[in-house]
């Protein structure tokens, strides 16, 4: 198992840059996600870790060592493909043991370690089919196997549960969690889905048009996100955002938002200008007595909460509210932000401003 | 399950289909039965008016087909020894006795030969020639894929002379390497743009998961690529074959000799000892196995080859 490390990296496909100038490290033992958007540079990274592209320049260390210009057969990393990818002409059995003739494995070897992987995967019985037939979440069992058959430094995977029904995504999202906490192999994991980067990873960068927005922990991204964009991808529903113009110095611990004052996690520079003050749905709080005013446009019932939509001087605003509290179509109600958990952007560069609160996040 | 149900054809229509189909192929099998039960006729036979469809079955022209004939004088027919092989009598019954074998066994040999060879050429260059067209940026790819395609854009017998006049320069008239290579020229345009119409269709992932479980690229290509493209292949090299086997007007033009193939040494027989029809016909016949041999083996990529590109998986 490895340390993944990656600085400056970049990839150009002509005139377009899908990755320009990446860096993170991947701890060894993580299960480390890149989530974005479609197009947002994640693919083409996973893919120059494990060398079916080549960086335009840029750094990648696996263990120390630069590897970067190698191709993929030198790396020792094994990869999950959205769609599997298991040969069609080989059978289940055949497809596992598949990297381990290309090295030259003595044959009773192959046949232990085969048995061993199907045990652990629950794939005894079907080791002998052909692949065409199988169901999804036995292909998938089957890439993995195949993954893991041979102790690579890291496993890399394109989506893997992309394929898959969304009932058996849960299933087996909590398989291969459960599958990486025994085996401890840093894991590289691209995906679009933020629940799933959020529910599986211990760390996450998040990826937009070929820029590292932000790198940290599940809990940093989602209660400090360092931009706009991180805001508002993840979370369902986004991160509120109340525009306005206003400014506050160093040091402030609160800011005007039109007639009312706002407390916020206090600030560590000067903000000005158009502004941007984020709110999650789940920090703001109906109370008649907040002076903050806004008239309620809609309500979602989810069950135990409920997702009430407001509209205000400064935009429309969604409330995460027990389904029990009554906010009725058409009533003016105030409205209260947790101060804590305010965060505050500016508008045109879409940065996060500095706080108490988020000082030690890590910017893309 | 697809998305869209067609309904099931009514008895009528599978009626009238059958019948269409059945028609067609009498028309089309008409001249092949014709031409098969004509090998198996006598000499008179054959020529007879009204034609004979009943007739009593000889191998005369099989006979005639492979050996050369020549006519004694009587007295000398009558103190032959008496014949030793069943070939014997049947060319005694004419009054003649075989002088030696013709060079029908020979032709047919360069036939195989040149034909199976340039569909191995065409299928070798083709399969590499497609797999770098479909996987890697090559420099002007488009430009070079309709310069290869350019070379069918005119019938290829409209460059006989040039060719027939390049190949005395080079020595290549009448040699089994020249006829190989100039139909490998022909086929080669087809053999890349089906076979990389067939590579396109492989996802590329195949190949990247065998990069990464520690395969060369040129392992990959042969352990992945080559046995998910069989199919291409397959009805890849039976176009090829067809066209080599079949081939008249080169062969005709470029080999005499040593290189000749079955296809103008067959009208050749006529003249030989008369308008041998059954000869000819034993001739096509046999003329005819090989690539229906090779078509049936691999008749279930054939229909693949066809239709492919219309259905998508």
């Amino acid at each position: 198992m490895a340390e993944i490390v990656i600085r400056n990296l970049r990839k150009e496909f002509g005139a377009f840059t899908a990755v320009k100038g990446s860096s993170f490290t991947i701890r060894d033992g993580e299960f480390f996600m890149l989530l974005g958007p479609s197009g947002c540079g994640k693919t083409t990274t996973l893919r120059m870790i494990a060398g079916l592209e080549l960086p335009t320049s840029g750094e990648i260390l696996i263990d120390g060592e630069d590897v970067s210009q190698k191709p993929a057969s030198q790396r020792d990393i094994a990869m999950v493909f959205q769609m599997f990818a298991l040969y069609p002409h080989l059978n289940v059995r055949r497809n596992i043991s598949y990297p381990l003739v290309s090295q030259g494995v003595p044959k009773s070897q192959i046949a232990a370690k085969v048995a061993e992987v199907a045990r652990i995967l629950g794939i005894e019985d079907i080791l002998d089919k052909p692949v065409g037939g199988l169901s999804g979440g036995d292909r998938q069992r089957v890439a993995l196997g195949r993954a893991i058959v041979r102790n690579p430094k890291a496993f890399m995977m394109d989506e893997p549960l992309g394929a898959l029904d969304a009932e058996f995504r849960e299933h087996m999202a909590e398989e291969l969690r459960a599958l990486h906490d025994r085996m401890r192999a840093t894991t590289v994991y691209v995906t679009h889905d933020q629940l799933e980067a959020m529910q599986m990873g211990d760390k996450i960068v998040v990826m937009n048009h070929g820029v590292v927005e932000q790198f940290g922990t599940p809990q940093e991204i989602y209660d400090h996100p360092a931009t706009l964009f991180v805001a508002d991808f993840i979370g369902s529903p986004a991160m509120n955002f109340l525009r306005f113009d206003g400014q506050a110095r160093a040091g402030a611990q609160s800011i005007a938002l039109g007639d009312t004052v706002m407390d916020l996690p206090q600030l560590q520079e000067d903000a000005a200008g158009a502004l941007v003050l984020g709110v999650r749905p789940e920090h703001v709080t109906l109370a008649d007595d907040a002076l903050y005013r806004g008239r309620v446009e809609a309500a979602e019932y989810l069950g135990t909460t409920q997702i009430v939509t407001l509209s205000t001087a400064h935009g429309p605003v969604k409330a995460r509210i027990p389904s029990g509290q009554v906010a009725r179509v058409g009533e003016k109600v105030g409205l209260r932000l947790n101060a804590r958990t305010l965060a505050l952007f500016d508008a045109n560069s879409g940065r996060a401003f500095r706080t108490a609160a988020n000082a030690g996040v890590h910017h893309g | 399950m697809s998305a869209y149900s067609v309904t099931e054809p009514t008895g009528r229509s599978k009626l009238v289909a059958g019948l269409l189909v059945t028609l067609y192929a009498v028309v089309t099998l008409l001249p092949l039965v014709w031409i098969i039960s004509t090998g198996f006729k006598s000499g008179p036979d054959s020529i007879s008016y009204p034609p004979k469809v009943v007739f009593d079955p000889s191998l005369e022209g099989y006979v005639n087909l492979f050996t050369t004939r020549t006519r004694v004088a009587a007295e000398e027919f009558q103190n032959l020894p008496p014949p030793e092989t069943w070939y014997d009598e049947i060319v005694r019954d004419s009054g003649m006795v075989i002088a030696g074998p013709s060079r029908f066994g020979e032709r047919f040999l360069n036939s195989v030969i040149i034909g199976f060879g340039s569909t191995f050429l065409s299928i070798f260059l083709g399969t590499l020639a497609a797999y770098a067209f479909s996987r890697f940026k090559v420099p002007l790819k488009d430009d070079l894929l309709f310069f290869i395609l350019s070379t069918r854009m005119m019938p290829p017998i409209a460059v006989a002379i040039p060719i027939y006049l390049m190949y005395r320069e080079l020595g290549l008239s009448d040699t089994h390497l020249g006829m190989i290579l100039l139909y490998t020229a022909v086929n080669i345009s087809l053999a890349v743009w089906l076979l990389k119409g067939f590579i396109d269709e492989i996802p590329r992932e195949y190949e990247e998961a065998a990069l990464i479980d520690g395969y060369t690229r040129f392992q990959a290509f042969r352990k992945v690529v080559l046995p998910q493209a069989a199919t291409g292949i397959a009805s890849t090299a039976i176009f090829c074959l067809i066209f080599a086997w079949n081939e008249y007007a080169f062969a005709v033009l470029l080999t005499s000799g040593t290189a000749q193939t079955a296809p103008p040494f067959i009208p050749t027989i006529i003249g030989v000892g008369g308008q041998d029809w059954p000869a000819v016909a034993a001739g096509a016949t046999i003329f005819l196995l090989p690539v229906m041999i090779f078509t049936i083996l691999l008749r279930k990529h054939l229909l693949r080859g066809i239709t492919f590109g219309a259905v998508r998986k």
